[in-house]
């Protein structure tokens, strides 16, 4: 029987097509049972997983909180605005000190890249990366790419472009791997500041118009302006980046096909995208959050049997 | 490693029919009364009994459903290996209805229990039985019992019972194995 290959999921970048063929088989299940009247198993009812949240995050945290309920794990949530993070404490020693309590694996969101990497190497625990800085975001990658998946029935062959700001962003490198492994073609699209240097190194090409990308694609993932993290001006205002790099409802009806819209949130309304696009047919922003329990129940599940 | 068949075609296929009587006389129309076969292969016996009682004894309708127990086991982690699921397709309610859950071979009873677990999770029934084509004795863990049997067989622990299918294995039979 297939086992992942790994023992912690620190990133797309140490997955191989395997792990993520077996991750999406193993959601198809569990979306299944999300969808029942009773949406629980009690598969991880001996596990105890920890929360651990050094950046805020609603989705994400609610979205991993509710797979480990759905499996039955016992939970326990941290955040570090109310913790003893405050008063100095490291990384490790926080760990550790909640490790103590007998906890079998860490959700780990952080804003440093590499916090989970590092962290896997000092403790016995299995680590999920929940997003470290502007590293990677594997569970979000997965689910995007489970998505896309279930909208178009796969994902090799198909033409994806991401449009916005991939240079702070976690969620446009860990689909980069993500895509690029399964046989997707892969662009990226954005102001010149907001893009990478050598981004070409990881088998995407550039693209600066929006209009030409979309014409090009099957799949348009809109991301996030990151404003917490634009420590410096990367465009003069928001309003000329909406009128160069947002979608609205006339230019998707201006091309002369249908492309599939995705966001991982949240969105800000009228800047990466409008309301309209948000809510149409054309959307599956709302599927990519459904999807997104049943994927990281898959991931838990499976990185769970592997804890002895 | 040595094999002895254990049923044959014509064996498996009159026992089939013997069940199906069972069944019948205790449910009639099948109105209230459900049929699960336990993924993977509780659902060829579920399958071929349906075909029976549809073809041959004329009930016109049967809902059948398929049930995966996967994530229900209770030795999750205490193997060497994940335990990977099966498709579950139940696309009705078994709230107040009598649930006949149909399996290859009871062995330990742990699959049952399992299964006795799963099933709630798509509603309460009336009530529940368990049929069962081959019944290895003597190897129960838990105090469950089938109430439709095919063939009781005393196997010891080194000794495997396997089933093949037509559909699924290109013949019908049930080999005892010896490890």
């Amino acid at each position: 029987m297939a086992e992942l290959s790994v023992k912690h999921l620190l990133g797309i970048k140490y997955l191989n097509e395997n792990d993520i063929q077996l991750i999406f088989e193993t959601a198809d299940h569990f979306k299944e049972v999300i969808n029942r009247s009773i949406k629980k198993v009690p598969s991880l009812r001996d596990i105890t997983i920890a929360n651990i949240f050094f950046e805020n995050s609603t989705r994400t945290k609610l979205s991993f909180e509710l797979a480990e309920k759905r499996l039955s794990a016992d939970v326990i949530n941290f955040s570090a605005a109310q913790s003893s993070v405050k008063k100095g404490e490291t990384l490790i020693d926080t760990v550790n000190n909640i490790l103590s309590m007998k906890v079998d694996m860490v959700v780990m969101r952080h804003p440093n890249p590499g916090a989970g990497i590092f962290l896997s190497k000092h403790v016995n625990a299995s680590i999920v990366n929940a997003g470290d800085g502007a590293h990677e975001h594997p569970t979000q990658a997965l689910l995007d790419s489970y998505s896309i998946r279930e909208k178009l029935g796969d994902v090799a062959g198909k033409n994806v472009v991401i449009v916005g700001d991939i240079l702070h962003s976690r969620v446009a490198l860990s689909n980069i791997f993500a895509l690029k492994l399964q046989g997707a073609n892969v662009k990226v699209c954005g102001p010149k500041t907001l893009l990478p240097k050598h981004i070409e190194s990881l088998g995407v090409e550039v693209e600066t118009d929006l209009r030409k990308a979309l014409n090009w694609c099957d799949v348009a993932n809109m991301l996030r302006i990151q404003n917490e993290r634009l420590d410096i001006s990367y465009f003069p205002t928001t309003r000329e980046y909406t009128q160069q790099f947002g979608v609205n409802k006339k230019l998707l009806n201006s091309l002369d096909k249908e492309i599939v819209i995705m966001h991982p949130g949240p969105i800000n309304r009228g800047v990466e995208i409008t309301s309209d696009v948000a809510d149409s047919k054309q959307s599956i922003i709302l599927n990519q959050v459904e999807n997104g329990v049943a994927i990281r129940m898959a991931v838990i599940y499976l990185l769970a049997s592997k804890i002895k | 490693m040595s094999q002895k068949v254990l049923l044959s075609e014509k064996e498996i296929n009159i026992i089939l029919h013997r069940l199906a009587c069972q069944l019948l006389e205790n449910h009639l129309d099948f109105k209230d009364t459900v049929l699960i076969g336990i993924q993977p292969r509780g659902t060829f016996v579920a399958d071929r009994l349906t075909k029976i009682l549809k073809e041959k004894y004329g009930v016109k309708e049967i809902k059948l459903g398929f049930l995966d127990i996967t994530f229900y086991r209770d030795d999750f982690r205490r193997g060497d290996k994940t335990l990977e699921a099966t498709k579950t397709k139940i696309d009705f309610l078994i709230e107040d209805k009598k649930v006949v859950l149909v399996d290859d071979v009871l062995y330990t009873g742990r699959s049952i229990r399992s299964a006795l677990t799963a099933i709630q999770s798509f509603g309460r029934p009336s009530e529940i039985e368990l049929l069962t084509l081959i019944d290895r004795r003597f190897s129960r863990h838990l105090p469950i019992q089938p109430n439709y049997r095919g063939r009781q067989v005393d196997a010891i622990n080194n000794e495997k019972v396997k089933v093949l299918w037509k559909e699924n294995d290109g013949e019908d039979v049930i080999y005892l194995i010896n490890k």
